[in-house]
């Protein structure tokens, strides 16, 4: 289909526009980009300035975190977001990747991150000689519940509250950022409807109508 | 550089225009579609949404999760390339200014991941000085502008309600999209107060208006830009089917650096620099039309000086770069303890808000000139970088299916946590008219010039009790609808006389204009009402550059109608041999 004909399925209306999207994917896709007038980059990456693709480089180009480093990290991703009844753990999600990556992208968090970790490690070392990899689960949990509850730490636990803070936020983040995360706290959209208003049943328990106002001007399928 | 020299292009133009954004964009279409020979020069790549876009991307397609970028402060997924800083591309404040600078550098500039707010000014919007005393009168009235309006409301195509309102005048409308939940919310809450709210007036096509753009599918995502052109996009909606005409060359990578003029002190063509091969073009053309934006066509035109224009062309009355403007900003947010739990639906909708509310009081009872309209958000948006970002100051302060807990936390409780309070945010920005003052301007920096070797803008902005003083009304009004509604505040409601009640700095809003401002006193503006300049008559400015005041309405409506006005001028004009 050449890009006039394949411009045409796409007005053909809402209900088309799925079909449109799914025949793109395909042969007509790739009519569509050899057409395209001095794309500003290449094919590897559609739609991206040059200067974003050499910052994608850059970051990909090395390793930040030691391996020790990121063991930690995955048992502490683990700990914040386990597996449960609803969906898998962090490290299904691929949190600790997604870390490892972010904290290039945004290099204000390399100290905060690394130096939290050695903070703990410090912590467990006093406590268990042992870094808080190698202690049991029973020493990690102890330690971790003297940083996870900001109201309730310590005035001398701060520094690893604000520590976990960052690792909470950043687990969060890259979680449900995931496929799997999406899912699980039931993110519906992403995909050509028809909107059609609030469902009445959802409508109903709140007690809200749409007036006769909106029901006439409004567009509805 | 050992051959060092400037290349001049063979091709003789009718026009010749700077910028492919709403203002240049919208010139293309109208010269190319009158058949004139059009050179259309953009200081960005070339973007096409059909194949550029992120739309539809889910959020792990992205290895930073849609997080922001320097390339892309809107983050990834975003629709604009650049933004706040552009490497090699400084701006400078002097001290006390704190102007914050929005360049896109792409075709379709800024229009591809904007709100697609399209607001009409309403007859008073063109004449506030002889209400308030304040600024000055535009030289044009509603009524020159409504065919304007009226025509590209048709042309490109918008959603909205007539509603009889004086300030938000009725147009050629599709039908809007129904409210989302936590809009009923906040219409039900604001209304019972006495404010109104009413179907927002957004450019996205929920009804097929031609055979080359599609309708809505509801995804949200404009901000990305539409691959099948039903949001209004320069890119899409203007310069495709400019070039498709035949009769535009699209020239990217090209960063303007002067307005050419003869001996007569007639505009004759641009010189650019390519940024890919570094080397120095001239084109040149029967006129030439600026439409770079507000700032950008400023600093062209002070860049631009000859024996015949000393002070920088279209500049003897000394405004270019004064009167510089910006909506005023502010905004507050909070989450609705009703809606924790909340059954699970696609609630998308359109890119942008369903209802706002037009500004609905009376400045002669305030102690503030100008108005504000107010834009609303919140409900189940697409998960991205920075979900849900800091629940321990909201976990332990509200209690999850009736249990209180400790703030923080990890494991199975915090992933409770997560879904528990997932589409229940809400907020709400401000977004109000500035008075135009001369002493808000850019200039050139004598002393930097950018990697091109163009000097660049130093800026001078400062608010005034004005502005502040509407900030704290939109504060006391936020907070009054949010309480009206059963939300709880959670960020913005901290902010005093310390910090202006939260008002963001000049130019963060990204409604730049006023910097050629238009007149019919040769002596106080640079522009005739046609956008023509006072002392070069083949030399237009099309973007906000030509304002001379911007109501509390998002600028880009305006932008398109003046800049069709001003090319079925220079249609009339050239044809007439008039320039």
């Amino acid at each position: 289909m050449d890009r006039r004909k394949s411009l045409k399925v796409m007005v053909l209306g809402t209900v088309s526009s799925g079909l449109m999207l799914e025949a793109c994917k395909t042969e007509d896709k790739k009519a569509i980009l050899k057409k395209a007038p001095a794309k500003p980059t290449a094919e590897k990456h559609p739609g991206l300035m040059k200067e974003e693709v050499k910052k994608l480089e850059e970051d990909n180009s090395y390793t930040y975190f030691t391996s020790h480093e990121m063991q930690t990290i995955t048992i502490l991703c683990d700990i914040i977001i386990p597996k449960d009844r609803v969906s898998g753990s962090a490290s299904d999600a691929k949190v600790p990747d997604f870390i490892e990556f972010i904290v290039k992208d945004q290099p204000d968090n390399k100290v905060p991150m690394r130096g939290g970790l050695r903070w703990l490690d410090m912590q467990c070392l006093n406590r268990y000689q042992n870094s808080f990899a190698e202690c049991n689960s029973k020493q990690q949990m102890e330690i971790v519940d003297e940083i996870a509850w900001p109201k309730k730490a310590k005035p001398e636990m701060k520094q690893g509250v604000t520590f976990f803070n960052l690792m909470r936020n950043l687990t969060a983040t890259g979680f449900y950022t995931s496929e799997i995360g999406v899912k699980d706290v039931g993110y519906k959209g992403n995909t050509p409807n028809s909107w059609n208003g609030v469902p009445d049943d959802v409508l109903k328990q709140y007690g809200l109508a749409y007036t006769p106002k909106e029901l006439k001007e409004c567009i509805s399928f | 550089m050992g051959n060092f020299q400037v290349k001049v292009q063979p091709k003789k133009y009718d026009a010749i225009i700077v910028g492919s954004g709403a203002g240049g964009g919208m010139a293309a279409y109208v010269l190319a579609n009158a058949g004139l020979k059009v050179c259309l020069i953009e200081a960005g790549p070339n973007f096409n949404p059909a194949v550029d876009s992120k739309q539809l991307q889910n959020p792990w397609e992205s290895p930073r999760r849609g997080a922001s970028t320097k390339y892309r402060p809107f983050g990834d997924f975003d629709g604009c390339y650049w933004g706040w800083e552009i490497d090699g591309e400084p701006y400078t404040n002097a001290k006390g200014s704190n102007w914050e600078w929005w360049r896109a550098r792409m075709v379709g500039g800024r229009t591809n991941h904007w709100g697609r707010i399209s607001l009409r000014f309403g007859p008073d919007d063109f004449r506030r000085k002889s209400i308030d005393g304040l600024g000055d009168n535009w030289p044009i009235g509603y009524d020159d502008v409504k065919p304007y309006y009226d025509k590209i409301d048709r042309l490109l195509g918008i959603f909205g309600t007539n509603e009889n309102i004086k300030s938000a005048p009725d147009g050629i409308f599709l039908p809007p999209p129904k409210p989302r939940l936590h809009e009923l919310m906040i219409k039900k809450a604001a209304t019972g107060i006495g404010i109104p709210v009413i179907p927002s007036r957004l450019s996205i096509l929920t009804k097929k208006i031609n055979d080359t753009r599609g309708q809505c599918f509801y995804c949200a995502q404009c901000g990305r830009s539409c691959k099948i052109f039903a949001d209004f996009s320069s890119s899409s909606a203007l310069v495709l089917p400019a070039i498709a005409t035949g009769n535009v060359d699209l020239v990217v990578n090209a960063m303007a650096r002067e307005v050419l003029t003869n001996k007569d002190g007639l505009a004759i063509g641009v010189s650019y620099v390519n940024k890919d091969d570094m080397q120095e073009y001239q084109v040149m053309g029967r006129t030439v039309i600026l439409g770079a934006s507000a700032c950008e066509s400023a600093r062209l035109l002070l860049n631009s000086k000859s024996p015949r224009h000393p002070n920088g062309l279209a500049n003897s009355s000394d405004v270019v770069g004064k009167y510089l403007h910006d909506s005023t900003g502010a905004d507050m947010g909070g989450i609705i303890p009703e809606l924790f739990d909340r059954k699970r639906y696609n609630e998308d909708g359109v890119g942008g808000m369903h209802v706002y509310t037009p500004w609905w009081l009376d400045n002669k009872k305030l102690d503030f000139p100008r108005g504000y309209h107010i834009e609303y958000g919140g409900g189940f948006g697409m998960p991205l970088y920075g979900f849900q970002w800091g629940i321990e100051n909201l976990n332990g302060t509200y209690k999850v299916k009736g249990k209180q807990k400790e703030a923080g936390g990890y494991g199975a409780s915090l992933k409770e946590d997560y879904r528990y309070f997932f589409g229940s945010h809400v907020g709400m920005a401000g977004r109000g008219e500035t008075v135009a003052r001369r002493d808000n301007y850019c200039e050139i920096d004598p002393t930097t010039v950018d990697v091109y070797g163009i000097p660049v803008l130093r800026f001078h902005t400062k608010y005034s009790d004005y502005e502040i003083k509407q900030a704290k009304h939109m504060k006391e009004t936020f907070s009054e609808i949010l309480h009206a509604m059963g939300a709880v505040i959670t960020w913005g409601g901290d902010d005093g006389p310390e910090d202006n009640y939260g008002l963001h700095a000049p130019g963060n809003i990204i409604h730049e204009a006023g910097t050629v401002r238009m007149g019919d006193d040769p002596k106080q503006s640079a522009l005739n009402k046609y956008a023509q300049a006072h002392d070069c008559k083949n030399l237009f400015n099309v973007d906000g550059g030509m304002f001379v005041s911007q109501g509390d309405k998002n600028i880009t409506w305006t932008i398109l109608a003046l800049s069709m006005r001003t090319s079925e001028y220079i249609v009339d004009q050239l044809k007439k041999n008039n320039i």
